[in-house]
């Protein structure tokens, strides 16, 4: 899994610098199908319950899902949120990042600020004996006294030999309550941030969008939980620092 | 990639639960509007068949006029018949 998330890290940090005013969601699809090509293991997301493409791309008041098109063209003050995974050997791995495009509103910068370091508390908590109440908890708690909201209709979820296993880790919760986590555990952990009401509707199969219009973060590891504390399985060990 | 929580795509039980998990989804340009909220459509492939509009759809209000693409979900078993689930711009 650490292999795939590598791979993972590569592509979204390749990503993050490629990002820029002028391309489109379907640019960043094709850049990281050049990627990963001749790299083992291959995109888990293509063909993963019908979804199209490699990446999903998230354009502002996208929240999640958001399907790469050569329609969908990046501007001077957009954020877009990447989300890949590989799968390798049978394992997989996942990861998102918020990248803003060219110059945003300073609004824009304490929403990535604030989702980014939601998923750093929420990695903190993933220690064994806390149960994923703690880990919601602590998402919801700091998003909140920030004034943003956390999305419920999309979860974390375990994930190891499937994409999407048990257990799902919402991005809000009580302390002490649900699962406790033990060492071994492999979690996603997905905090997803709205700047404004929390509701979320479908605009296609996938592409979820808030359903105010407000502008949504999303940032995501995979994280086992061990012995010595939480482990980001999506970027090198050498890597240090905050999340992303 | 976020999970969705009691999402009934998700059920692992597949094939034997729900009905419309079979289908096949092809892209399809509408020919002409019928009664019912009926269309003929023409495949890619050429075939012509007889679609109605999804329940989803319906409720959302999406309107589809001829000359239109379309996304059709056919079922394996009756080739001729269609649920058109998505309009493109």
């Amino acid at each position: 899994m650490h292999r795939a998330g590598i791979i993972v890290w590569e592509v979204l940090t390749a990503l993050r610098q490629f990002v820029r005013p002028g391309l489109t969601t379907m640019d960043l699809e094709t850049f990281t199908g050049e990627l990963i090509a001749g790299k083992p293991g291959h995109a888990a997301f293509k063909g993963y319950r019908g979804y199209p493409c490699a990446l999903c791309t998230s354009v502002n008041s996208e929240i999640v899902h958001g399907i790469p098109s050569p329609k969908r063209k990046l501007r001077e003050g957009d954020i877009v949120s990447i989300d890949f995974g590989m799968e390798m050997d049978g394992y997989y791995a996942d990861s998102a990042v918020t990248v803003p495009v060219g110059e945003i509103r300073p609004e824009l910068n304490k929403l990535l600020h604030v989702t980014r370091e939601a998923l750093d508390r929420a990695i903190d908590k993933m220690r064994a004996g806390n149960r994923l109440g703690d880990v919601g908890h602590a998402v919801q708690s700091w998003v909140e006294e920030n004034g943003f909201t956390v999305v419920r209709e999309f979860v974390g979820h375990g994930i190891g030999t499937r994409m999407h296993d048990e257990p799902n880790l919402p991005n809000y919760g009580e302390p002490g309550r649900g699962t406790r986590l033990q060492e071994g555990m492999v979690i996603a952990v997905e905090p997803m941030v709205n700047a404004g009401r929390p509701d979320v509707r479908m605009r296609d199969e996938w592409t979820a969008e808030t359903a105010d219009g407000s502008p949504s973060a999303h940032f995501e590891h995979t994280v086992a939980v061990t012995a010595n504390g939480p482990w980001i399985l999506t970027r090198p060990r050498e890597v240090t620092g905050p999340a992303w | 990639m976020a999970k969705r929580p009691n999402d009934d795509r998700k059920k692992e039980k597949g094939d034997s639960g729900n009905p419309k998990e079979d289908a096949i989804e092809v892209m399809a340009t509408v020919i002409e509007p019928l009664p019912n909220a009926m269309f003929r459509v023409q495949l890619e492939n050429k075939h012509q068949v007889l679609a109605h509009v999804s329940g989803k759809m319906r409720k959302n209000f999406i309107r589809i006029l001829s000359g239109d693409k379309v996304a059709v979900e056919l079922s394996p078993y009756d080739l001729t018949r269609g649920r058109i689930v998505y309009r493109y711009k």
